[in-house]
């Protein structure tokens, strides 16, 4: 059997490089299809592992609140707000939290400029409470982070991010510098540590501002909306947390049973769960588009190996006639069917991740590309058995040719 | 026995062949056709049998039913004193392997394989290892002249060189018969001399060989010479008979 088999091999071998171009134009639907999909699971998958690490840093145990408005409320121009009296709702009477923050961000874009000397650059700016170093873990690498009395006295001082030290061209790091905020002077007591990025975009370019002076610079004229982030004491007891959470900001709000949440609670693993099922839906569909496209190019190679086995009659009639049973032409045939998608499957296999690793390193801030082990054996084990499959019929034609008719054929 | 003793010859008198009232229909349309029409025949070891008539006188019939690639409808057929006739198709294939050589008219050699590769490929349905299946092979090719040959294709040989390789691949698996249909048709006279010359020396070395042919130079060569007319022995004549 072992014999045979290798034989079978061999000769298969010699039969497609008897018909190379042929044979290559045969496997080129496999080859597609492979190359394709694991062009996108490349991708795909160098994006999640890369998300997952960075989501993992922002830490399981911590919870954004936000305000929410549903469509339609937006259209009646009513919008939701969480403000101070949610935060303390939320501080006060949800047990389990060990630090929260408020985050202010600039209602428009008039405080989202900055300025240095004859330099302007757009960033965000957010205001923070003092915890907001111990929810988040950003630590500044230069300068120090705002005390107590930079909030009641609502300093002019701010924490900036590497990249906006860049994009304005401080001298040195940046610390102790006047930067503009908006209309008004900032002074630098702090560089934020780099971090990177995430999704492409930069999370070094942000401008932090003491909670109580972004509220000044805003002015109160305007009513606020504010984020809340906040860090659970115990990661296990996360749902029990947001539950409470949801309940008291429910009660707070004054929403009656079946009113919908005009707020949003958001955990890291939620995130992490929600990109996770946006790409396992890539992946899916990356799937029914290969699955597609082997049973293409599966059909192209029946079709080939129909033609072969009539072009290939009389060897098979001299086969027959040198002592080869039913069942070894049936394997030869059927090996070659199964050579001819996997050498297909390998080169699609090569192409793909060629085609993945270019494409991660062409755009920019794209993470490397990362080919899994279960999508080569998927992707090789599919095409083998689309070559069984496919090949079955071709060989079973090869194997019932009468050895006379066979020999006879010109 | 009229055959001249041969270096070899068995002295065993039990038929190779043996064929007793061997029948073969085909049905075309409706109308039957009798290819062979009961053929009764004994062919001993170490025989060298010509088998002649002309096209339609059941001569390629005759050569399928003995070579077992074809069965015959009724009569039967002991090769080497075993029961054919009623064998199914993975058993004929194995009597085809181990019991009989074919040469054929066109060589049929197995174009993309090299001459050595060739006759090893009979080796390869005994299920015998690569380095065994290569040695008999390279033998065998040394036995017809072409050990110095043996990685080439067919299509890089010349007439005669192609017609010792498939001799070389009918002998490799030692057979009870050589069975040879036309095996000089194709071949121009100095090379028909040349493989009639190989035969003799296969003969003499005690191996049972039919030639079935058309040309009676060939014809004329063998010790025996059987002729088939309508589906039936018209002689059967052994060398020194006189012809009728």
């Amino acid at each position: 059997m072992i014999a045979i088999a290798l034989d079978s091999l061999r000769s298969a071998f010699d039969a497609i490089r008897a018909h190379g171009l042929r044979s290559f134009l045969t496997t080129l639907g496999i080859i597609i299809g492979v190359a394709a999909v694991i062009a996108v699971i490349s991708i795909v998958q160098g994006l999640s592992h890369t998300v997952n690490a960075q989501f993992q840093g922002l830490g399981a145990d911590t919870v954004t609140v936000r305000s929410y408005t549903p469509f339609a409320q937006a259209m009646r121009g009513r919008f939701a707000r969480l403000d101070e009296g949610d935060l303390r709702a939320v501080r006060h009477r949800v047990e389990g939290i060990s630090h929260i923050t408020p985050v202010l961000f600039s209602p428009d874009g008039r405080t989202g400029q900055v300025g240095y000397r004859s330099r302007n650059h757009f960033t965000q700016v957010l205001g923070v409470g003092p915890a907001y170093i111990d929810v988040t873990g950003v630590m500044p690498q230069e300068g120090r982070f705002f005390s107590r009395s930079d909030e009641e006295r609502r300093r002019m001082v701010c924490l900036i991010g590497t990249e906006v030290a860049e994009q304005l061209e401080l001298p040195g790091s940046g610390l102790g510098e006047f930067i503009r905020v908006g209309d008004d002077w900032c002074r630098v007591i702090g560089v934020l540590e780099t971090r990177g990025e995430l999704f492409g975009m930069s999370q070094d370019d942000l401008v932090l501002l003491p909670y109580s002076t972004m509220q000044r610079l805003i002015g109160t004229s305007r009513r606020l909306d504010i984020q809340i982030q906040l860090r659970v004491d115990d990661v296990d007891r996360m749902d029990e947390a947001t539950e409470r959470l949801r309940r008291v900001l429910r009660q707070q709000r004054g929403l009656r049973p079946g009113q919908a949440d005009d707020f949003r609670v958001q955990t890291a693993e939620q995130l992490t769960e929600s990109f996770n099922s946006i790409l396992n839906t890539v992946t899916a569909v990356a799937a029914g588009i290969v699955g597609i496209s082997l049973l293409v190019g599966g059909i192209g190679i029946m079709n080939i190996m129909l033609v072969s086995v009539t072009e290939r009659t009389r060897e098979i009639g001299i086969l027959k006639a040198l002592g080869a049973t039913r069942g070894d032409i049936l394997l030869q045939f059927l090996i070659e069917a199964v050579l001819l998608s996997v050498l297909g499957g390998l080169i699609g296999l090569a192409i793909g991740y060629g085609v993945g690793a270019l494409a991660a390193m062409l755009l920019p801030g794209f993470p490397p590309a990362h080919v899994p082990m279960w999508a080569i054996v998927l992707s090789v084990g599919f095409s083998a058995g689309v070559g069984i499959v496919f090949g079955i019929l071709p060989a079973a034609k090869a194997a019932q040719l009468d050895p006379i008719e066979a020999l006879r054929y010109e | 026995m009229a055959a001249p003793a041969a270096v070899g010859a068995a002295a065993d008198p039990t038929p190779v062949i043996a064929l007793r009232g061997i029948r073969r229909e085909y049905r075309m349309g409706d109308q039957t056709v009798h290819a062979l029409a009961g053929v009764d025949l004994d062919i001993g070891r170490n025989e060298y049998v010509a088998v002649i008539g002309a096209s339609g006188s059941g001569k390629s019939s005759l050569m399928n039913v003995l070579g077992c690639l074809d069965r015959p409808s009724a009569g039967t057929y002991c090769l080497n004193g075993r029961d054919v006739a009623g064998m199914n198709e993975a058993e004929l294939a194995r009597v085809r392997n181990r019991d009989i050589g074919f040469i054929f008219q066109s060589f049929n050699l197995l174009p993309r394989a090299s001459a050595l590769h060739n006759v090893m490929q009979p080796l390869v349905y005994r299920r015998l290892p690569i380095a065994r299946r290569r040695a008999l092979a390279t033998r065998a090719l040394e036995r017809v002249g072409l050990g110095s040959r043996m990685d080439h294709l067919p299509n890089q040989l010349s007439g005669g060189q192609r017609q010792r390789v498939a001799v070389a691949r009918a002998l490799v698996g030692e057979p009870a018969i050589l069975l040879a249909d036309e095996p000089t048709g194709n071949l121009d006279s100095a090379t028909t001399v040349e493989i009639m010359g190989l035969f003799d020396q296969l003969h003499a070395a005690g191996q049972t060989i039919i030639i079935v042919t058309h040309e009676p130079e060939i014809a004329e060569h063998c010790h025996r010479v059987i002729r088939l007319r309508d589906g039936t022995v018209e002689y059967d004549r052994r060398r020194g008979e006189p012809a009728p």
